[in-house]
């Protein structure tokens, strides 16, 4: 248990401090430096007080499966951009608004969230709820909504979240 | 080298004119479309590309420097927490059993609203 904590702590740790260092830009005074690394520390020690030091709050080892699966995410977004940029440009407008349910494959529950958030990301669909293992979401197009789709997407987040080892 | 200088502010330029004219097209659809549940949609096209856009043309503009490392940070906080406020909103309207719209919707073609009105 100790070992693993540490884990995230550190990665934590390394975590803070990186982001201290970019939004204040101060490299060369001792003074400020230190004190940055140590709200970096007090920062790991609240979250460590607060018991959220768990592979939710800092999940180092998950991050290059999230490498993986942005970039996937963003060609995603940007073709339903298109697509919803095009029917709201049109002169008349025809929309197909749809409420459906979907599927969610992720079994925990970061990966439902990974889920829902990506279908709330691509323009277009927005989750409106979760009723257990569904995602009831509100769709401008019926082209949209298409059951393939959102079945890549649930295997995909499922994987980014290491519920399975391969995309297939 | 001066080449290049001028090819990334013309690309920047046009990285800032796409995702300006993005927003716009998002505003217009906030206008345009029917109902609260179709009009986040449109809001979703400036939350996403628009931004992602503009903040790719800034950090074109700003070159190898501190300044473009917090411009990333502000897209990566702003693709985490978007999602999370856009849910926020159509639960609370799900929720409060706010009725969305379905079926097939034809917006009517603006000359033949101007006659009639």
């Amino acid at each position: 248990m100790f070992g693993e904590g540490m884990g995230y702590a550190f990665s934590l740790l390394i975590a803070m401090a990186l982001l201290w260092l970019v939004l204040s830009g101060h490299y060369d005074s001792t003074l400020l430096l230190s004190l940055g690394g140590g709200s970096a520390v007090f920062a790991v020690f609240l979250a460590w007080r607060l018991h959220i030091l768990d592979d939710e709050t800092s999940p180092y080892h998950k991050l290059p499966r999230f490498f993986i699966y942005w970039p996937w995410l963003l060609v995603e977004v940007i073709k339903a951009n298109i697509i919803v940029v095009r029917t709201i440009l049109s002169p008349v407008m025809v929309l197909t608004p749809r409420m459906v349910r979907v599927k969610t494959l992720p079994g925990t529950d970061m990966g439902k969230v990974l889920l829902a958030n990506s279908i709330t990301l691509t323009p277009g669909t927005v989750s409106v709820d979760i009723d257990r293992d569904e995602i009831i979401v509100h769709a401008l197009l019926k082209e949209l909504t298409a059951k393939e789709g959102f079945a890549e997407m649930a295997r995909r987040c499922a994987w980014t979240w290491g519920e399975k080892e391969e995309v297939s | 080298m001066h080449i290049l200088e001028i090819a990334r502010h013309i690309l920047a330029a046009l990285c800032l004119l796409g995702g300006a004219s993005l927003v716009l097209a998002g505003a217009s659809g906030v206008v345009r479309l029917p109902d609260f549940y179709t009009r986040l949609h449109a809001a979703g096209v400036t939350d996403t590309l628009g931004t992602l856009l503009v903040l790719l043309g800034l950090i074109l503009l700003s070159g190898l420097t501190l300044l473009s490392a917090k411009l990333a940070l502000v897209g990566l906080f702003l693709f985490l927490t978007s999602p999370a406020s856009t849910h926020a909103i159509a639960n609370a309207a799900h929720k409060a059993g706010l009725k969305p719209r379905l079926g097939t919707w034809r917006s009517e073609p603006e000359a033949k609203e101007d006659k009639g009105a």
